[in-house]
């Protein structure tokens, strides 16, 4: 029997919700942040929000983006979002708490870009609110205390030149921290591919046949674009 | 009973006036005092109005039309019962032998009563069968009647040329073969034309020999739906309104069920003094039920001064809210607008839990920010990347405007960028000797653009690569709304990837790839 299960049944003896159920992934994050529902997730790109909150909305969960009046609503389909599924806020004013903790009453995940600090009780509050209710929050921006946080280090675009060509695919290195003190830093495609196979554009795990275009977990030889997988042990919790 | 030239009737038109309605931009209809200036039926617009210069043209309105219509067989039935409408402008009805006197006498009483209704062109026709009486009724001089006497109506219709049949590739045929009059068509052997017309055909054959199978089909009444409750005196509060309305929008809910309907669009009436001060039309992305149709109210009450503020009910009307409810709230009615079959929306009425869910979740917002903060979003087409979507309030069904499937020429092409900012901040593009990028009239770049400057709160930096323009010459049609500009998509050397637009000689940030 291992941990997870062990978890589980005392949840249930506790009559807590079972709260270690993992929500659909992205394929480009796949094994680099696995949410789980009723969690809170940073992220400071909003390219990442999208790509967090497409994976529950190909799935057909409902979303709800609060106070993000800049979000691109044309990259949210080209990432997989379902529109029809969005329920959007993009001027809440001051009452802008008040409506992400209604709608995390009602939907499965739920963007948020805090225009103001957010102290560590009222996150609490909500964090217990989202377990309860079995709901996500991603927060563009900044939060007192994440499950987990991705963030962009770099991004390097290709497919535009000296005036020709257009914006076509991005190798980005997304850092994923987790509150385990464990960092991943992994070279993706992003945008990515959204559907399951596996073309030319997706994150690959392995490596094997993969093209020049493929993102590599070896580290080796696989030219300029691979820098491959480096998962270093921060020992933050001996550290602060 | 015929009306003839109803569209022109409904549309309000006095009958001296030289007016048509337009249907798909030729004549569908024009009164009598048109038709004497040479307008006919079919006529495109250009040519109508070279035949009558001061000719008034208006557009088909079909609910106006089939409403009036409505009106005259209200005011028929309360005179006989079982009236037929066969279209706006026509109806058929049984006559009472011996009720008014004979045939002629109940015409008159028929079309008297439709002329205090200020429809002063009615014909009646009565004969065997609607077929028959219809032909007579357009023999018919004004407010007068055409009798086919009984058993006459084979001898009548025989006599009719065959361009009254509808079926105009039908008509042409016949006339080709020789076959003038409708009585020429009855002679022919119904075997042979079942055989070479078909069922169609065959139809027409018995209108012709004078059988009408068609019987006279009673109307249903509408229901009338519409509930409401007037107060006396008049309410000051609007939370006293909406509590005392709680029983009526059950009522409301429940009328509409009995016939099997919910209703999807509402129309909320608020009477202030005597008269309808406020009227708002509101749709539920489902149906509604009585707690959604006091949301709806409540909110209409809300809005209507600037003393209602958000989310607080205790707003007296009388006092700061504008003249409108300065008698307080007189009446408050629920008029449904759309309706739908209950059966349309069984899914949702047994289970489906999630959605009713959302919609809670999204109803409570509302109530908190405003009904029109809460939006969802269609595709639509359009060039910069904030135009590719529409967004509508929550619960509204607003067409989207323009179509995302044509080409939109100028349009940049996918990936799109995730962050559009919303008010984009002024921007700066310099070529390598400081000068200022621009672009010329025929889409070339003055210089190549080797340093940018996002804001006015960002540093210079250098370009890494950069592509573009993306010339839109948008409406220039109207010069109020037309727009040329030249997008670029720049890459700095830290790696960001922007969308910049050139708008006249100034540079605006219009998104970020990140």
């Amino acid at each position: 029997m291992d941990l997870d299960e062990l978890r589980r049944r005392v949840a249930r003896l506790e009559g807590r919700p079972v709260d270690t159920a993992t929500i659909p992934v992205h394929p480009a994050l796949a094994g680099l942040l696995t949410p789980r529902v009723g969690g809170v997730y940073g992220v400071d790109a909003a390219s990442l929000a999208l790509t967090l909150a497409s994976g529950p909305s190909a799935a057909g969960a409902w979303l709800g983006v609060v106070q993000c009046p800049d979000l691109g609503l044309v990259a949210a389909q080209e990432a997989g979002i379902d529109t029809d599924r969005l329920v959007m806020v993009p001027d809440a004013a001051e009452l802008w708490w008040e409506v992400v903790a209604a709608l995390v009453d009602s939907l499965a995940l739920v963007v948020v870009r805090p225009p103001a600090r957010v102290s560590a009780r009222d996150a609490a509050r909500l964090a217990a609110r989202l377990r309860a209710r079995q709901c996500v929050l991603v927060v563009w921006g900044e939060w007192p205390r994440c499950d987990g946080r991705l963030s962009l280090v770099s991004s390097q675009w290709s497919g535009v030149g000296h005036g020709h060509g257009h914006l076509r695919s991005r190798r980005a290195v997304i850092e994923a921290r987790t509150d385990v003190a464990i960092s991943r830093r992994r070279e993706v495609w992003l945008p990515g591919d959204t559907g399951g196979g596996a073309g030319p554009w997706a994150a690959k795990e392995t490596g094997g046949d993969a093209g020049p275009w493929a993102a590599q977990e070896t580290a080796g030889d696989a030219g300029p674009w691979a820098t491959g997988e480096t998962t270093e042990l921060q020992l933050l919790r001996g550290a602060s | 009973m015929w009306c003839p030239d109803w569209p022109v009737v409904a549309a309000g038109l006095p009958a001296t006036v030289p007016a048509a309605v337009l249907a798909g931009g030729e004549v569908l209809a024009c009164s009598p005092a048109a038709r004497a200036a040479g307008v006919r039926r079919g006529m495109r617009r250009r040519d109508a109005q070279a035949r009558c210069p001061e000719l008034r043209l208006v557009d088909r309105a079909p609910q106006v039309e089939a409403h009036r219509f409505d009106e005259v067989l209200e005011a028929l039935e309360e005179l006989t019962p079982g009236v037929a409408p066969i279209r706006p402008g026509l109806c058929a009805l049984r006559v009472p032998p011996r009720y008014y006197g004979g045939e002629r006498e109940t015409a008159a009483v028929l079309a008297e009563r439709v002329v205090e209704l200020g429809v002063w062109d009615v014909r009646c026709g009565i004969a065997d069968g609607v077929f028959a009486a219809e032909h007579a009724a357009r023999r018919a001089l004004t407010q007068d009647v055409w009798i086919v006497p009984p058993g006459g109506s084979a001898d009548f219709v025989g006599e009719l040329g065959i361009d009254v049949v509808e079926d105009v590739a039908l008509a042409d045929l016949l006339r080709r073969l020789g076959v003038r009059t409708l009585g020429s068509f009855a002679r022919l052997a119904p075997g042979d034309v079942r055989t070479r017309f078909g069922d169609t055909g065959a139809l027409l054959h018995r209108l012709a020999r004078g059988e009408d199978p068609q019987p006279v089909a009673r109307r249903q009444a509408p229901p009338d739906l519409v509930t409401g409750t007037a107060f006396e005196p008049p309410l000051e509060t609007s939370e006293a309104a909406v509590f005392s309305l709680r029983t009526t929008a059950e009522q409301c809910v429940e009328t509409l069920a009995q016939h099997g309907l919910v209703v999807t669009a509402v129309r909320i009436e608020v009477d202030s003094d005597g008269t309808t001060v406020q009227a708002r039309t509101w749709r539920h992305p489902a149906w509604f039920d009585a707690p959604a149709l006091l949301d709806r109210l409540r909110w209409q009450l809300a809005a209507a001064g600037p003393a209602g503020g958000r989310g607080d009910g205790h707003g007296v009307p009388g006092a700061g809210r504008g003249d409108e409810y300065a008698q307080g709230i007189g009446a408050v009615r629920f008029v449904p607008e759309e309706t739908s079959s209950v059966g349309e929306h069984a899914d949702t009425l047994f289970g489906a839990g999630h959605d009713a869910q959302v919609e809670g979740g999204a109803a409570r917002v509302q109530a908190l920010v405003g009904p029109e903060a809460v939006q969802v979003l269609r595709p639509q087409g359009g060039r910069s990347p904030g135009d590719q979507v529409h967004a509508a309030p929550w619960g509204e069904r607003v067409p989207v405007a323009r179509p995302a499937e044509r080409p939109w020429p100028g349009q940049i092409p996918a990936p799109a960028p995730a962050t559009v900012f919303a008010s984009p901040s002024q921007a700066a593009v310099a070529g390598a000797e400081g000068q200022r990028v621009l672009v010329t009239a025929r889409g070339a770049v003055s210089a190549v653009p080797s340093r940018f400057r996002v804001s006015a709160a960002e540093p210079w930096q250098q370009v890494a690569a950069w592509a573009g323009p993306w010339p839109v010459d948008e409406r220039w049609w109207d010069e109020a709304s037309a727009r040329r500009v030249a997008r670029f998509q720049v890459v700095g050397v830290d790696g960001r990837a922007w969308l910049l637009v050139l708008d006249g000689d100034t540079w605006f940030t219009e998104a970020r790839y990140d």
